[in-house]
């Protein structure tokens, strides 16, 4: 059984709790008071992971760490389908982790943001915004052009990959920080299509879908 | 008396809390604001405790020593944390008898900032109605929706807002909890940007778990929410029980930050009655009576 090394507010540990549920997969959860109690700078924790960072897994004694690279090791790993991750597309699976390269863009940016405005993380706050909006510009477009193309997801798929997975929780997330999304319409209606995956769970700061609009 | 950018007299006299003296390092300058104001505070480890406004020779993580510290301001230590006041706060802070029983866990649950007024806060704090919405299969679930018949008081010797005979249905009232139960829930609103809560334990019947919101205005529309949690809990680790309270109030979190006006308007028509309940509207009156301003919209006169 999985173990996963968790703090419930942190977008990065969501994105696994994301595709799990998705996946349909088990897993326990062995909680981590990252804030206030910064228990992953703890010794226990730095034995776990050496840059006492969340999340880990622990997979019957496979021990990982990375959001992304954890994205990548559960696709590979559970989803029969092989939709998730496919691993048969070369093109396709360069799109995914260059996307997946984007999504820790948005945690340098608007997660950043997020933790200076609410855990009182000393950073840049103003820089971070700034880059976040830069990011979401990019994104918008990129999915507003999708659209037009019949594409609903992040990747030239008919279906969702673990990039959608991994840019999801920090763009819900970012107006904690200080971030709207007044200004992006695709990602808005992208983070509707998300919601609406089966599977799909919920993190505090993120509500489902509401009722689907009559066609 | 130095000047300060906020003018409300009542709000200046109060006492405001700063940290959790649980998460401060003994014997280093800590920074905050409060009021607009830039203040400084330091613990020493032994009980001990200073408040002073910033001061370029004593910048924030320098060692200090706060027996030679000069322009002290008013310093209350009181439920785990650290009190302060620009004004003339009164001798005592308001009481909570509970925190001094032995067998509770008393905990912060966290420190978060959030960009919401602190009436604002206050009063999402008291409201049920949005239990199943918001803490769904937490606090309330539907089709259990309704808040039925409570009582407020105003009570004039205490000087507080106390809601009783609340009652909600909740799927899963606290860490304690093996399954939904009807939760009985009293209010206390004892100070204007101050509410305790309690709430039935699922360990005794006889006794009401605490968790109380103490929030240090930075200005008139963001807020640092302290979470005392004062509960019966034989089981769970300190953490367990601070990962639930923080689940609920990260759900709560988007909600407040997403109110319109940020500042509370006290006028009793400016909202429908559907935001602004029973509670709601004695909290409104009760601030209007007191004449406070900083972080409301004054009833027009
Ligand atoms: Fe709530």
């Amino acid at each position: 059984m999985i173990t996963l090394y968790d703090y419930e507010l942190s977008g990065n540990c969501y994105k696994l709790r994301l595709l799990m549920s998705m996946l349909g997969v088990d897993w326990k959860t062995v909680p981590v008071d990252f804030y206030p109690g910064r228990e992953h700078k703890s010794d226990w924790f730095l034995r776990i992971n050496p840059l006492g960072q969340l999340p880990v897994i622990d997979d019957d004694g496979l021990i990982l760490r990375d959001a992304q690279a954890i994205l990548v090791y559960l696709a590979s790993k559970y989803d029969a389908a092989g939709t998730w991750y496919p691993r048969d597309n070369p093109a396709l699976l360069g799109e995914v982790s260059q996307w997946l390269a984007f999504a820790d863009g948005i945690t340098a940016t608007a997660s950043a943001a997020r933790l200076h405005d609410a855990l009182f993380y000393d950073f840049d706050v103003e820089a971070a915004r700034t880059g976040a909006h830069r990011l979401f510009r990019i994104l918008d477009e990129h999915l507003w052009f999708g659209e037009q193309e019949g594409r609903d997801w992040i990747c030239s798929a008919s279906h969702p990959t673990i990039a959608d997975i991994a840019c999801f929780p920090y763009i819900m997330l970012s107006e904690e920080g200080g971030i709207s999304r007044q200004d992006y319409p695709a990602i808005r209606r992208w983070c509707d299509r998300v919601k609406r995956i089966k599977g799909f769970t919920v993190m505090s700061g993120v509500f489902p879908a509401g009722p689907a609009k009559a066609a | 008396m130095t000047k300060t950018r906020c003018t409300d007299q009542v709000i200046l006299d109060l006492w405001h809390p700063l940290a959790a003296l649980s998460e401060v390092a003994a014997g280093v300058v800590v920074d905050t604001v409060l009021l607009e104001e830039r203040l400084s505070f330091a613990i020493d480890g032994e009980g001990n405790a200073a408040v002073w406004r910033d001061r370029a020779d004593l910048a924030e993580g320098s060692p200090v020593d706060i027996a030679v510290i000069s322009g002290k301001l008013p310093l209350k230590l009181a439920y785990g944390y650290i009190w302060t006041s620009l004004g003339n706060p009164p001798a005592d802070l308001f009481p909570i008898p509970e925190f001094d029983e032995v067998d509770r866990r008393k905990l912060n649950a966290a420190t978060f900032g959030v960009n919401v007024s602190a009436p604002r806060a206050i009063e999402n704090f008291l409201d049920m109605g949005h239990f199943p919405y918001v803490h769904t299969d937490i606090l309330g679930a539907e089709p259990h929706t309704e808040v039925k018949e409570y009582d407020v008081e105003i009570s004039v010797d205490r000087d507080e807002i106390l809601a009783t005979r609340c009652r909600f249905f909740q799927p899963m009232a606290s860490t304690a909890s093996d399954g939904g139960a009807d939760v009985d829930y009293i209010y206390r609103v004892p100070h204007p940007y101050c509410s305790v809560l309690y709430k039935s334990s699922p360990l005794d019947e006889s006794r009401l778990d605490v968790i109380a919101v103490f929030l240090q205005p930075i200005d008139q529309e963001h807020v640092r929410a302290h979470m005392l949690l004062c509960v019966l809990d034989e089981d769970n680790e300190d953490k367990v029980i601070k990962r639930f309270q923080q689940t609920i109030f990260g759900q709560d979190k988007p909600i407040l930050e997403n109110q319109f006006p940020k500042r509370l308007p006290l006028d009793p028509r400016a909202e429908t009655p559907i935001r602004a309940d029973k509670s709601a509207i004695a909290y409104r009156r009760w601030l209007s009576q007191k004449g406070v301003t900083y972080g409301v919209i004054p009833a027009a006169t």
